[in-house]
């Protein structure tokens, strides 16, 4: 450990012993909750979406002699009502439920960021307006704009992703265009001003790669809520429809079976808590991260 | 519990304070191995620019080191007794009573939620064990004490309805309720228009003057340090490389970096930007980057062979104005 | 004596804020607050001329600076640059204008923008405007930086690696990517410390001397202003109430207001005075007092100082002083 210049020799050496450890543990631990996050979301992903390539078994193949099979070698989360490996259903339902987390967050972001960002720089009515719109989006009862969009669409999963994404977004609307309220008198962008630059480039090129910081750790968080949502949706029976395997449909196909067969419900929701855990790990290591850059 | 000894009997006597903190790139010390003193009815002006330490040598003396800050090294003697050791109750009662402390952005150290008068009142209560009838009354005289028009009117106003100057009052008259012996006062009036810097100064001597009580200021405004202490100490990467009385530092610098400060403040009605200023060339130290010796090498014009092993220590050649330079004069 | 027509010239500037009313208010159909920042303000700056312009909170020096380069509209009021109104101009007319004056804002670190290199951030601006192509924003860059004192391996850096004065440089070599005419300084040395402000105001003499250009100058530093400036102009209130050359302002100061900043400053080879310059707070803006505004703080009123805006007072060429009392009175003690 290098003594820093001109140091007091009488200092003793614990003192200094002290004060290295005090950082390197805030700093392994930060390091622990990413990274532990990331290696759950990587391993739930490869499994997911390795068990199509390695081609090991159908997840809809139906085996009428061994329904309701508890966890065994063979299956290793058990079968279900119709014979079916849970194991790899949870796998498959696993790509059904990413790509939905994926898409519908990234989505929104990109929506919503653009829409509060420019909110925010214009303000005055157009702020005035847009936020109100914002306002009534998230405030409106969600099941009931899913039930409207599903009487159109008819059930399945593209009424999910319509009804997640036409919420979603707000969110990041009302995120960016907080700080942009924030950020705009900020000299960098009252020069970009005075340099004579057009609005478009002030606050596509300027304003909106300061923006990303807080929306891409709130899309962590919202990753998982779009999941969850997606899993809400089929339990309710409004998502995906059978025999596609997704988390939520199975907890609740496994409802009534709770009793005797525990790991049909159990096991996916299961699948469900990791994959949020992972996000949130994510979210909190690289909120910490971030912060470090800052000072 | 260790009695200094100390045949001037000095109010605050620090000796080889050093404050470290640690992050990613390795052990810093913002304070290394300062020494000064305080006497009664003493001003003691910290000079120095951003990054010097100043600052937390300031909280240091409260041992309110922001974390993750720590005290690593050296003695504060308060009154004869060293202030590093005593227990947190006991510290407690002496922040806000003995030694009290304002700061620089008046607006952020008061809380708005709160009325002016409560926070005053407050610390009557707590401090000075006043009822509250007596604390409203003392109060109102305290704010009038500190220069506040229509004092208990103004009582019942938010901070965020008084201007800075007034504000910057609340903070004195809060800071002096206690009859404290030392007021600490870090960047006291660099928020503050000229104008009332100059009220608030005057009224900051007024009140050294009345009660006897001794000031610690640090700012970075060589003209306030210049025209308000009586004793300067000048910082530079956590060192303390000059210190004497103000008018022999100012007037007779010793070091060459307090020499280089003082020629390089522009001075009113002194030739035109035709005569350049003697800017002091290069950045302001950062403790990553400190060479072996004197921290100021990188920058000074006398700069030679044996200041890498330089150790900075305020010499004795003069009995009260010591430089950490031994190369120059 | 030149007709030359002056580099810019503003007449009459006026801007008011209206603040917000409650709804109780409006319903009531009480009128909003009216916050004063501007009250008529008219100077000029000549080519290749430096013009300070001191003052303290409320005085209006950042909104002039605001309402020159149009991020604020004035009220009224007329803004000239070689003659050409610009007050209103918009759309191309308005690009074209903003080449000509460039602003170096207080705060270094948030002058910069955080995810964008130092070396893009010097030449975007003279990208956007047509002045160069993309293959030469390397030069162009690399010019820049070695005008104002900086190596140029910094072009690939971020703002965050950079030190308060360093990002000052870097915001001056923007400024002057474009090859403006006029730069604004709004406070550009205040939030630096002394050897770095000392650096950054010795950069500004070099340039000025170089490149011909007029510079405002606007600081509550007297002794920024009186290096720097060629003449000053003193403001209150949103009104200028003494201007002249630098040096004969600040020797020889015909306005009380003047006179108070100048014992005010803490000069560091003088003693300070027992008493304060001047008594009570700054008024707000949302009540400016009647007459002459600065009546309420002042040691010399008389009566006619409450009631009436006193008119210019000539002192000598071009130092002109707004006072009913002071232009015949000897300055108090010596400066």
């Amino acid at each position: 450990m290098k003594l820093p210049r001109n140091a007091d020799p009488n200092i003793p050496e614990s003192a200094w012993r002290q004060l290295d450890g005090r950082i390197a543990t805030e700093r392994r631990w930060s390091a622990v909750t990413l990274w532990s996050g990331i290696f759950i979301v990587a391993a739930i992903a490869i499994a997911s979406f390795g068990v199509g390539l390695l081609g090991l078994g159908d997840a809809n193949a139906t085996d009428l002699f061994n329904t309701l099979t508890p966890p065994s070698w063979r299956h290793p989360f058990g079968t279900d009502d119709l014979g079916r490996d849970i194991f790899l259903r949870v796998l498959y339902a696993g790509q059904v439920d990413l790509v939905f987390g994926f898409v519908t967050t990234y989505l929104s972001l990109v929506l919503g960021l653009v829409v509060g960002a420019l909110s925010g720089y214009f303000g005055g009515w157009i702020d005035s307006l847009v936020m109100r719109i914002v306002d009534l989006v998230i405030s409106f009862p969600f099941i009931v704009l899913i039930l409207a969009i599903t009487a159109i669409t008819g059930p399945g999963l593209t009424g999910a992703y319509i009804g997640v994404l036409a919420v979603s977004w707000a969110l990041y609307a009302r995120l960016s265009r907080g700080e942009m309220l924030a950020m705009r008198n900020r000299p960098f962008i009252l020069a970009a001003e005075t340099m004579g630059f057009g609005t478009g480039r002030i606050v596509f090129v300027h304003a909106i790669p300061n923006l990303l910081r807080s929306n891409l750790v709130f899309s962590m968080s919202d990753m998982v809520l779009n999941i969850l949502t997606l899993a809400s949706l089929s339990y309710l029976g409004l998502g995906v429809s059978p025999p596609m395997a997704e988390w939520g449909e199975m907890v609740a196909q496994g409802q009534k079976n709770l009793f005797n067969a525990w790991w049909m419900s159990t096991l996916p929701g299961l699948a469900i808590v990791l994959t949020g855990i992972g996000f949130c790990l994510i979210g909190d290591g690289l909120a910490d991260r971030l912060d470090e850059g800052r000072r | 519990m260790t009695h200094v000894a100390d045949a001037h009997s000095s109010l605050l006597d620090v000796k080889d304070l050093t404050v470290g903190f640690a992050d990613a790139r390795g052990i810093f010390l913002p304070t290394n191995r300062v020494n000064f003193t305080v006497q009664r009815n003493q001003t003691l002006g910290v000079l120095g620019e951003s990054g010097c330490g100043k600052s937390v040598t300031l909280r240091s003396l409260m041992q309110l080191v922001p974390y993750p800050g720590e005290i690593i090294g050296g003695t504060i003697a308060w009154k004869g007794r060293d202030l590093r050791g005593r227990s947190a109750r006991e510290m407690s009662s002496i922040r806000g009573s003995e030694i009290s402390m304002i700061f620089q952005d008046p607006a952020s150290c008061l809380n708005p939620a709160f009325t002016v008068g409560n926070q005053i009142i407050e610390t009557l209560r707590v401090k000075a064990g006043l009822a509250a009838s007596a604390a409203r009354s003392r109060a109102a005289e305290l704010l009038d004490h500190v220069g506040i028009a229509s004092a208990k009117e103004r009582l019942t106003l938010y901070p965020h309805q008084l201007s800075g100057g007034m504000r910057q009052r609340v903070m004195i008259a809060m800071a002096i309720a206690t009859k404290p012996d030392l007021l600490l006062a870090d960047e006291p009036t660099t928020a503050l228009d000229v104008t009332i810097q100059d009220q608030i100064l005057t009224l900051l001597a007024n009140l050294k003057g009345e009660t006897g009580m001794s000031m610690v200021v640090v700012s970075h405004d060589v003209g306030v340090i210049a025209q308000n202490c009586d004793v300067i100490v000048v910082m530079y990467a956590g060192h303390v490389l000059e210190s004497g009385p103000a008018q022999a530092v100012v007037h007779a610098p010793r070091h060459p970096y307090t020499r280089a400060l003082l020629d390089a403040v522009p001075k009113l009605g002194r030739g035109g930007r035709r005569r350049p200023l003697a800017s002091i060339p290069g950045q302001p130290p950062s403790l990553a980057t400190l060479p072996a010796g004197c921290p100021f090498q990188p920058r000074c014009p006398h700069r030679r062979d044996g200041c890498e092993e330089v150790t900075p220590r305020l010499d004795k050649a003069l009995p009260d104005h010591g430089s950490a330079c031994p190369m120059v004069n | 004596m030149s007709v030359e027509l002056p580099l810019l010239s503003v007449e009459g500037l006026s801007k008011t804020y209206a603040t917000g009313r409650s709804v109780i208010d409006q319903a009531l159909g009480r009128p909003a607050p009216r916050l004063t920042a501007l009250d008529g303000i008219s100077l000029e700056v000549s080519a290749n001329e430096v013009v300070g312009i001191v003052g303290e909170s409320g005085s209006g020096k950042t909104t002039i600076a605001r309402c020159l380069v149009r991020l604020d509209s004035p009220d009224a009021g007329t803004i000239r640059f070689l003659g050409e109104e610009i007050g209103a101009a918009h759309g191309a007319d308005l690009r074209r204008i903003r080449r000509e004056m460039q602003m170096i804002y207080q705060d270094p670190y948030g002058s910069l923008n955080p995810r964008m290199s130092v070396g893009r951030a010097i030449s975007e601006p003279a990208i956007v405007h047509g002045l160069i192509d993309r293959a030469e924003a390397d030069g162009l860059v690399r010019d820049l930086l070695d005008r104002v004192g900086l190596s140029p391996t910094v072009a690939e850096l971020r703002p965050r690696a950079l030190s308060g004065g360093q990002r000052q440089r870097v915001a001056i070599a923007r400024a002057l990517a474009l090859r403006p005419r006029l730069i604004i300084a709004d406070e550009a040395v205040s939030a630096l410390d002394v050897s770095i402000q000392a650096q950054i105001l010795n950069l500004f003499a070099e340039l000025i001397g170089k490149l011909g250009l007029s510079m405002i100058l606007i600081s509550h530093q007297l002794s920024v202003i009186s290096h720097l400036s060629d003449r000053v102009a003193v403001m209150y209130l949103g009104r200028i109430v003494e201007t002249g050359p630098t040096a004969e302002v600040f020797s020889n100061p015909r306005h009380p207001y003047t006179q108070a900043l100048l014992t005010a400053h803490p000069a560091v080879d003088a003693p300070r005075a027992r008493a304060p310059a001047l008594s009570g707070e700054i008024p707000s803006n949302y009540a400016i007092p009647a007459g002459c505004r600065f009546h309420t703080r002042c040691a010399h009123a008389v009566s006619a100082c409450r009631e009436i805006d006193p008119p210019a007072a000539a002192i000598s060429s071009g130092h002109r002083s707004w006072c009913h009392v002071l232009p015949e009175f000897r300055p108090a003690r010596p400066l």
